[in-house]
């Protein structure tokens, strides 16, 4: 397949993906947006750039993440073979940590000497933490006051790797207040501050970069599938927020059409509420952080509070490149609600002895759903994008348990 | 775009030997009502052009000052429609004072490039600064604009370098503005020698007048820049003022704004004289 008709070949000159991507930034960030894009341009012709990131996914992060087939998951829901990407088992308990390893290596070679962040549910900002303190960088994470009141063990964990959080207190006091922040504090300081964002969104080249540093899931899982199976899979799934972990997997199969691809929204209370996360569903396009995309906006285009359980999911955006997939119908986007997520979440601590985060819990819930209406030949691959230790409290609290 | 409000006012200031003051209020703040009686009141105490924000759930660009007053003005249910309705009675008694809208993209998006031209310029709009749109995206909504002859405004900063500059100024209308430190609005407070070489280095490159604004509050600061620059913007000193009126809810706080702005006009008519003086 060549450039020009392959769905791989995103973003155009200006980062846009169709309609959706760009450079929405103020004027004092556009030389910034721009220089980091030539410094990643040379990184990615430079063998060494490779060999180094290549080297610390390997050593340090744990890279490859195993392709395990979950027997009893596919015994109990009686049809598809499914096989789980463990990316839960890297470094940090998630995949946050494959992008921000490239993206630190990147803020180095730029000279940059202060790491910024944003986090939701503080695995971006645990990751980030985690490779400022590997390279001895000083790090500032910037998380909603109320999401730092739900998610107080990787707020411990932050400090402990030496990061500086920082509450935020303005809007929702949630995600996206945080990257409303985070990129307040670059522009203040773009002389010497490189900013690890931790999703596929964002100006450009965001997107493309972090999609790049994530598609590591999806090239180990298609070499592995191969290996295993000696053939693709029929079916991807993964949850989405932002959708990092997502694009990571399905990019390398976006040409291999036989491939169905489906990624799960949060819908939190439920589409016909107020109260979700899914901006596919139930969003219009529009301009958020930097980027055209869908987003959750009321009438008049003021952004709506998103909704979900999972607080990594909790975000009124998507990355642009899956709006593009969306709107092209490459990817079939689904969504499961908070109570399904749950269930996913317990069936597979019950069935394979793993506890998911409550993010890819998400993809389980619809793994679920769609594996007893396929044929026991046919393969899914999910992606379990993180692990669930941070979650039991909040998965206590809705189940009704006191700890 | 020769004898609309912007150009015939910067021609007039300069005519008088002294730079424009350009005051920034929010829409909506504290409520609509209020917000009315203060744009009202501006040109009589010495604004000489005004921006009016258009309120956003998210401005990013913005520091604490003008997020507070975004978030009142949206808890007092403004809206675009709402916004551009003050304007249209702003100018059945002034049809002189320069409006220019400032904001984020999203609601102009939302509300649609071209219906908002047509609206904006039926209110007696003459102009846009639209933060998060820099020239490279500007597509979606600069053509819409210029074919109901509204400005849209470019900004340059302290990280606009030689290698940036023509992409800035290639369709910038109206008068540039340069944000004099790099950072959110009402931030900390440029060194006069800086803003006196960076109007300089843009001066050379554009015949526009140049505003420079962020970071200037007081009278004195005001005055400062308005030995150099063609005018002076001050926009989160006001809303602090505004904010800290509401909050103790003041029933004049027009007047109050009034006061303030007195205060930085006679700073900014004055600078010049006292310089040479």
């Amino acid at each position: 397949m060549n450039a020009e008709t392959s769905l791989r070949a995103g973003p155009d000159a200006n980062g846009h993906f169709g309609e959706f991507g760009g450079r929405y930034v103020a004027e004092t960030l556009m030389p910034l947006i721009l220089e980091l894009e030539q410094a990643y341009t040379d990184a990615k012709a430079d063998p060494a750039f490779h060999a180094e990131l290549e080297d610390l996914l390997k050593h340090y992060v744990g890279r490859p993440s195993p392709l395990y087939f979950a027997e009893r998951l596919t015994d109990e829901l009686g049809g598809a073979k499914i096989y789980l990407k463990r990316d839960e088992l890297n470094h940090t308990g998630a995949h946050k940590i494959n992008n921000c390893i490239g993206q630190i290596l990147l803020a180095r070679r730029m000279g940059k000497t202060r790491i910024i962040a944003e986090t939701g549910a503080g695995q971006h900002g645990v990751a980030t933490a985690t490779v400022a303190a590997r390279f001895g960088l000083p790090c500032t994470i910037f998380m909603g006051a109320r999401d730092i009141e739900r998610q107080a063990p990787n707020v411990f964990r932050m400090k402990l790797l030496g990061a500086e959080v920082r509450a935020v207190e303005s809007g929702s006091k949630t995600l996206k207040d945080a990257m409303n922040e985070a990129l307040r504090d670059w522009v203040t300081n773009v002389h010497d501050t490189f900013y690890i964002i931790g999703t596929a969104a964002g100006p450009h080249p965001y997107p493309e970069l972090v999609r790049d540093f994530q598609t590591v899931i999806g090239k180990e899982a298609r070499a592995q599938i191969l290996e295993r199976e000696g053939r693709l899979p029929d079916l991807l799934v993964a949850s989405i927020g932002g959708g990092s972990n997502a694009i990571g997997l399905f990019h390398p199969f976006l040409d291999d059409k036989d491939v169905r691809i489906v990624g799960i929204e949060a819908s939190g209370k439920g589409l016909t509420t107020h109260e979700h996360a899914a901006s596919l569903a139930g969003g219009r396009a529009g301009v958020l952080h930097g980027n055209k995309t869908m987003l959750l906006q009321d009438e008049d285009g003021q952004i709506t509070e998103a909704h979900s359980i999972s607080a990594g999911l909790d975000y009124p955006g998507i990355g642009p490149e899956h709006a593009w997939l969306h709107a092209i119908g490459r990817v079939e986007y689904q969504s499961a609600t908070d109570t399904e997520a749950l269930e996913g979440f317990q069936l597979l601590c019950r069935t394979e002895g793993i506890i998911p985060a409550l993010e890819p819990a998400h993809a389980i819930a619809a793994v679920a759903r769609i594996a007893p209406t396929m044929g026991k030949d046919q393969i899914i691959i999910a992606n379990l994008c993180g692990r669930g230790d941070k979650d039991i409290f909040t998965v206590a609290a809705a189940l009704g348990v006191t700890m | 775009m020769s004898g609309d409000r912007l150009s015939t006012r910067f021609a007039a200031c300069a005519a008088q030997g002294r730079a424009a003051l350009v005051t920034f209020v929010t829409a909506g703040d504290p409520d609509l009502a209020t917000s009315a009686e203060i744009l009202a009141a501006l040109p009589g105490a010495g604004a000489d052009v005004i921006e009016i924000g258009m309120p956003f759930t998210d401005p990013m660009a913005d520091g604490p000052a003008i997020q507070r007053g975004n978030l009142r003005s949206l808890a007092a249910g403004t809206t675009l429609r709402k916004v551009l309705a003050m304007v249209t009675a702003f100018r059945e008694t002034d049809n002189a004072t320069p409006i220019v809208l400032m904001g984020y993209f999203n609601p102009l998006l939302a509300f649609g490039p071209e219906r908002f031209a047509a609206a904006a310029k039926a209110a007696g709009i003459d102009g846009c600064i639209v933060v998060d749109l820099p020239p490279e995206e500007a597509g979606e909504l600069a053509p819409a604009l210029a074919a109901h002859g509204l400005h849209l405004v470019r900004l340059a900063t302290p990280t606009t370098d030689a290698h940036r500059l023509p992409t800035v100024l290639n369709g910038a209308s109206g008068f540039l503005y340069y944000v004099a430190v790099a950072g959110v609005t009402g931030a900390n407070s440029a060194a006069a020698t800086d803003v006196a070489e960076a109007v300089a280095r843009l001066k050379a490159s554009t015949s526009l007048p140049i505003a420079v604004g962020f970071g200037v509050r007081t009278p004195e600061q005001a005055a400062a820049i308005a030995t150099h620059a063609d005018a002076v913007v001050v926009g989160s000193a006001i809303v602090d003022a505004i904010g800290a009126a509401a909050e103790e809810r003041a029933n004049d706080i027009p007047a109050r704004v009034a006061a303030q702005v007195a205060a930085l006009a006679q700073a900014v008519r004055t600078a010049r004289q006292e310089k040479a003086a």
